[in-house]
């Protein structure tokens, strides 16, 4: 009895910092959120109730939102699939017997933990059209260049390409997951006389289903979330709203930052905010169902 | 057997080799182009290397443009998010990994939901907030959040670390007399430093690279962390070359975004096999 309730006393004094923190900074957030998204709300008055009218505006009338919906959508559809297959490969290529792997693996990661704004702002010089390193390197095979960062067709996979330099976060833990794999699985599989393909196919794959599982989910919740990067790339290009050229690189966390702190229509943004954190919801809860079709979670 | 692997193995090495070299290509030429002068980086095309690498551009741009200033006041946000992490995510993970208390695999799995959450959500109630407490335009909005066990992804990782440790060591330290606090400070968290090191790193990260939060907050330039010092730099290059970005001094936005990365580089050499081993076990275990 005394033992209980010291440890409650314990418990409340070590871990209320942490559930105070997650009641001022999350929840009470959260239900605020969804409240300002039904307000009209502009800073200079306090938020008035409007109903459902941030949402009608924005799926009929906003000529923003459609196109960042479109811009995030693509990027994440091409981006993640793209990602987690080179994550993999190089996964792959690590889990041979190399010399020096740590040497490689912290080449391969190193870019992932840098700052995407300064990432964004050295490509855009890497990708200039007037003597930019790209156009330099495709001229020097008589591949003509073009002007990649002000073109509304080549500015989205831009930034797609400028992403794919941090797949390090899925590939070390893949890496980790290949290296759980026991080896007498593969020998067996040997033994019976299957290939390198049928022996990834059949043996690694399965037993790593639950790790690509988890990297596509990851993957596709930080996709949704893109805007250090998608801002960066806009300043460093002198566009002069961001998500130029023509709104081919307007994200929804871009769009949404500038309706919530340019235009201070934040009950508008709050809007935006719950639509998004809805979709990850849907999308982490589909991927779950999908997931236990396929995904071998064996012991 | 060595016979027929010497080619695979050569192309297995050249393939790496090459990755690697297209991996850190972006970082070369950012380190090449500082070191040109403006000359040079006017031409059309620019020079491959510097004809003499002008060491000059860093003290330019740290000194003419106060960028030393954007770095210290980095470096007072990264420290402070770090200290207020380590000295509240512990306490929080061990409470979660050593005490029975009814109900408390919900309430971590409320915290742990909160990774879910997209900072998008909660910006706008927390910069109304924060705006009513006169707290906009100074340091707190970005460094109190840390101090209330802010890196939830932190306590789960210390939490399943700390779980690893015998019950019967801690039971044994109660027993010596003991008290809770000490046990954590000076028996768990000394048996879990390769763990406690990962969670400042990750933190170190998140709070040294952030944009969007110092976007967020920060209005006066004097207060700026790098991130945004290097946009201010790039945003008034701009509006000197009349918004012709060839004429952007790109040495001098080189030499910045130099300055910004090479803490983070030097960092990761000393730490990564601990760290990357850290991010490897959060994805298996969790």
């Amino acid at each position: 009895m005394n033992r209980r309730r010291a440890e409650l006393f314990w418990f409340c004094l070590f871990a209320g910092p942490a559930l105070l923190g997650f009641v001022a900074f999350n929840l009470w957030p959260m239900l605020d959120s969804l409240w300002l998204s039904f307000c009209q709300y502009e800073v200079i008055a306090p938020p008035r109730f409007i109903g459902l009218q941030n949402y009608r505006y924005l799926f009929t009338y906003d000529p923003s939102f459609w196109p960042s919906v479109k811009v995030t959508l693509v990027f994440t559809a091409v981006q993640v699939p793209l990602a987690i297959g080179a994550a993999l490969a190089l996964a792959l290529l690590l889990n041979q017997p190399v010399r020096g792997r740590g040497f490689w693996r912290a080449v391969y990661f190193l870019p992932s933990i840098l700052p995407q704004a300064a990432f964004a702002v050295v490509f855009g010089y890497i990708f200039q059209a007037d003597g930019g390193l790209l156009n330099r390197g495709l001229a020097l095979f008589g591949v003509p260049g073009t002007a990649w960062t002000t073109s509304p067709t080549w500015a989205l996979p831009v930034l797609i390409v400028i992403s794919l330099w941090g797949f390090g976060y899925p590939m070390v833990i893949f890496l980790a997951a290949l290296q759980d794999v026991p080896r007498e699985l593969y020998e067996a599989a040997h033994i019976d006389g299957a290939g390198a393909w049928a022996r990834f196919r059949h043996v690694t794959l399965p037993l790593i289903s639950p790790i690509i599982f988890f990297n596509v989910v990851m993957g596709v919740i930080s996709a949704l979330k893109v805007f250090d990067l998608a801002y960066a790339f806009s300043v460093a290009q002198a566009q002069p709203t961001p998500g130029g050229p023509a709104r081919a690189t307007l994200f929804y966390g871009l769009n949404l930052y500038e309706q919530a702190f340019g235009y201070f229509h934040m009950g508008l943004a709050s809007a935006m905010a719950w639509l998004l954190f809805a979709f990850i919801l849907v999308i982490t809860f589909i991927n779950f169902r999908a997931g236990r079709r396929w995904v071998h979670y064996g012991d | 057997m060595n016979r027929r692997s010497t080619p695979a193995t050569l192309a297995l090495y050249a393939t790496l080799a090459f990755g690697a070299l297209v991996m850190l290509l972006p970082l070369a030429w950012m380190l090449l182009t500082s070191l040109k002068t403006y000359p040079e980086i006017l031409r059309n095309p620019a020079p491959w290397l510097p004809a003499r690498p002008q060491w000059g551009n860093y003290s330019a741009v740290l000194a003419g443009f106060a960028y030393y200033r954007f770095f210290l006041n980095s470096v007072f946000v990264a420290v402070m998010v770090i200290a207020g992490t380590i000295l509240t995510c512990c306490p929080a993970a061990y409470a979660f990994a050593f005490y029975d208390v009814k109900h408390k695999d919900l309430i971590f799995g409320a915290l742990l939901a909160t990774l879910m959450l997209p900072a998008q959500v909660t910006v706008i109630p927390l910069f109304k907030a924060f705006a009513t407490l006169h707290w906009v335009n100074t340091y707190l909005p970005l460094i109190v959040p840390s101090w209330l066990g802010g890196n939830v992804f932190g306590i789960f990782l210390l939490r399943q670390f700390f779980r690893t440790i015998p019950r019967s060591f801690i039971e044994a330290a109660r027993l010596d007399g003991a008290s809770e606090w000490a046990i954590l400070w000076r028996l768990v968290v000394p048996m879990s430093l390769p763990a406690v090191l990962t969670v400042a790193v990750f933190t170190f990260l998140w709070s040294w690279n952030d944009l969007f939060n110092p976007l967020v907050y920060l209005q006066s330039e004097s207060l700026g962390t790098l991130p945004v010092g290097l946009l201010y730099f790039i945003a008034r290059a701009e509006q000197l070359t009349g918004g012709s970005i060839g004429q952007v001094p790109w040495h001098l936005v080189m030499a910045l975004a130099t300055v910004m990365v090479t803490p983070v580089i030097v960092l990761f050499a000393f730490v990564q096999r601990r760290f990357v081993e850290g991010v490897a076990a959060s994805g298996v275990k969790g």
